[in-house]
């Protein structure tokens, strides 16, 4: 528990015990395998790297390889407890699909995302005027995976556009501590380096 | 497929195999063509031991031309048994743990009821005269056997190719029966190119005068050049471009140059010749036309109302599909194609794609990917079942 990512952490906090969650972009299974030894869940994965799914079924967990993108319109409405989305969102080529897919399948959807509102990313853009590379966001523009980055305010506006209900959010700083926040406050738009955020559908 | 490097004992084809271990089901078994079969007798090999619970049951399933000898010396071949690196104590599936059973499918030739068998109603080997078998019929066979050992649950059902098949069928024929699925390298319908395929292989095989109608049983004669034939076009399908690149090139046999003649100038062509020969002393020319007419008819889907989601819905079984890249008659696609439709009724699915440039056959070989999914996967359903 020690080793894992704060974001993680403050995720697997959010699911009730033996509830039964999709992890999107599972990685290597870390949230799922934490996950179903401590919480009991009926975990399930979907993963893009074909490498990153065999280490995950390799370690007997139930992950199919596919892509956020074009995959979620297979899994049937409100089978889920919990769609978990973490540090994916901005990965994706259509974040309010993906957004939408996600709170048809689950009855709660936790997202976490880095923040492009951090004063870091604000001041790197502003002093060096080039696109902000910092410690949480360190790809090159022309490399990066990241190709749909938003601001704690951006994704607070796309979970209305989508009718979520935000029932909560919480702020991740630099150090890896988590605070609850509000998801229009100006302050954690500048101060949190990421954020989580639990929803549902209205 | 390795090569094989001698010609192993010749099969006679009259004479029936004595299996180690044969049950003669005591009910006919019905078949999808309406024939109620009597008698049955299916020939099985067991590996470990079944615990008090009858809960440790592994039932793996064979391929088109495998049999039950997967991890024990084949009779008449002398060799390993064709899963030996997949089964047996610390492998992957470990007899320490696991009870493992494998039944010679129905329409085979290796003890099981066939078209070698002799025909009660006729006294002469039933020949064309058996029915037309379905992977269908064949689950069916082995659900019987299972109730005549008094066994009732698998713990895990696993195969790859026609294996993979008579999987989906155990899965979505006895949900409640199977608590895991492994199919490897499989589909949940044979494909049109697919299907193409065995028919060029059933032509050949009829088109050999030894072939008499079917009756070579009767008329002492074997269609061997025909079964070669078609098991030389067969096991083109089951390598890859790149692996026949990478093993035979365009290197000569035996000799320096061309010879301007039909020989087998190239090592390709002997080792095909080589996998007809050595194919025909281990198998039947019939039960080949039966077990690929069975391949063919298999269509998932069809056998519920069109839709393959609708054949696993409300299923608990948790399964495991793997493919591999290169495998081109039974690619990828075909695959994914099976976790789509479970995950669509949001069953307890994992698929994973191996990397390897050995095409088909890759489940029969040292995979270690496939292995280490495998291990991982039975670890932690029987962590989930209680199973030591």
């Amino acid at each position: 528990m020690a080793a894992m990512r704060p974001d993680l952490a403050a995720i697997a906090e959010m699911i009730p015990q033996g509830a039964r969650v999709l992890d999107v972009g599972c990685g290597d299974g870390a949230l799922l395998e934490y996950l179903t030894a401590a919480k009991k869940v009926d975990g399930r994965g979907l993963e893009l790297s074909q490498q990153n799914v065999n280490a995950c079924v390799a370690r007997g967990l139930a992950v199919i390889q596919g892509d956020a993108d074009t995959d979620l319109g297979e899994y049937p409405s409100q089978v889920f407890d919990v769609v978990i989305l973490s540090q994916t969102i901005q990965a994706t080529r259509n974040p309010k699909g993906v957004l939408g897919h996600l709170l048809r399948i689950g009855r709660r959807t936790a997202v976490s995302l880095p923040n492009f509102g951090h004063w870091r990313v604000r001041l790197s853009l502003l002093a060096r005027g080039r696109m902000p590379r910092t410690r949480a966001l360190g790809y090159e523009w022309y490399d990066t995976p990241n190709i749909h980055l938003c601001t704690i305010a951006d994704f607070a506006a796309l979970a209305k556009e989508a009718d979520a209900e935000i029932e909560r959010a919480l702020a991740l700083s630099e150090d890896g501590r988590t605070r609850a926040m509000r998801a229009d406050a100006w302050s954690p738009n500048l101060f949190a380096e990421g954020a989580i955020f639990l929803l549902r559908a209205r | 497929m390795t090569a094989e490097l001698e010609p192993p004992p010749s099969r006679t084809a009259a004479t029936p195999i004595a299996a180690s271990r044969q049950a003669v089901l005591a009910a006919p078994l019905p078949l999808d063509c309406g024939v109620q079969l009597s008698p049955v007798a299916i020939a099985y090999e067991t590996y470990g031991t079944l615990n008090a619970a009858k809960s440790n049951v592994v039932l793996v399933c064979h391929a088109l031309t495998g049999d039950q000898y997967a991890a024990s010396i084949h009779p008449l071949t002398k060799k390993p048994g064709w899963w030996e690196l997949m089964i047996g104590p610390g492998r992957p599936i470990d007899t320490e743990r696991f009870f493992v059973i494998c039944a010679n499918v129905i329409g085979g030739c290796m003890g099981t009821t066939g078209p070698t068998a002799v025909n009660p109603a006729t006294g002469k080997p039933y020949g064309l005269s058996f029915p037309v078998i379905t992977i269908a019929d064949m689950v069916r066979a082995q659900a019987a056997l299972l109730d005549s050992l008094g066994i009732d649950q698998i713990f895990c059902v696993l195969g790859g190719s026609m294996g993979g098949m008579q999987v989906l069928q155990w899965a979505a024929a006895y949900p409640e029966r199977v608590f895991s699925a492994i199919p490897i390298a499989s589909g949940a319908r044979h494909s049109a190119q697919n299907i193409a395929f065995h028919e060029v292989g059933r032509q050949a095989i009829q088109a050999d005068p030894d072939w008499r109608g079917g009756d070579y049983l009767l008329h002492g004669t074997n269609p061997r050049k025909g079964l070669a034939v078609a098991r030389m076009a067969a096991h083109i399908t089951y390598l890859s471009e790149a692996a026949l690149h990478r093993k035979f090139g365009r290197n000569l046999q035996d000799r320096t140059s061309v010879t301007y003649g039909f020989d087998a100038d190239f090592q390709i062509e002997s080792y095909l010749r080589h996998q007809g020969i050595a194919f025909v002393e281990r198998f039947d020319a019939n039960s080949y036309l039966y077990i690929t007419r069975a391949m063919d008819y298999f269509d998932l889907a069809a056998d519920h109302g069109g839709s393959l989601a609708q054949a696993f819905r409300g299923s608990k079984t948790r399964f495991c599909i793997i493919s591999f890249t290169s495998d081109w008659l039974f690619p990828t696609s075909e695959n994914k194609h099976i976790a789509h439709a479970l995950n669509a009724v949001a069953a307890a699915v994992s698929f994973v794609e191996i990397e390897t440039d050995r095409g088909h056959d890759a489940f029969l070989l040292d995979e270690p990917e496939m292995f280490a999914t495998v291990r991982g996967f039975l670890n932690s359903v029987a962590a989930g079942e209680g199973i030591s």
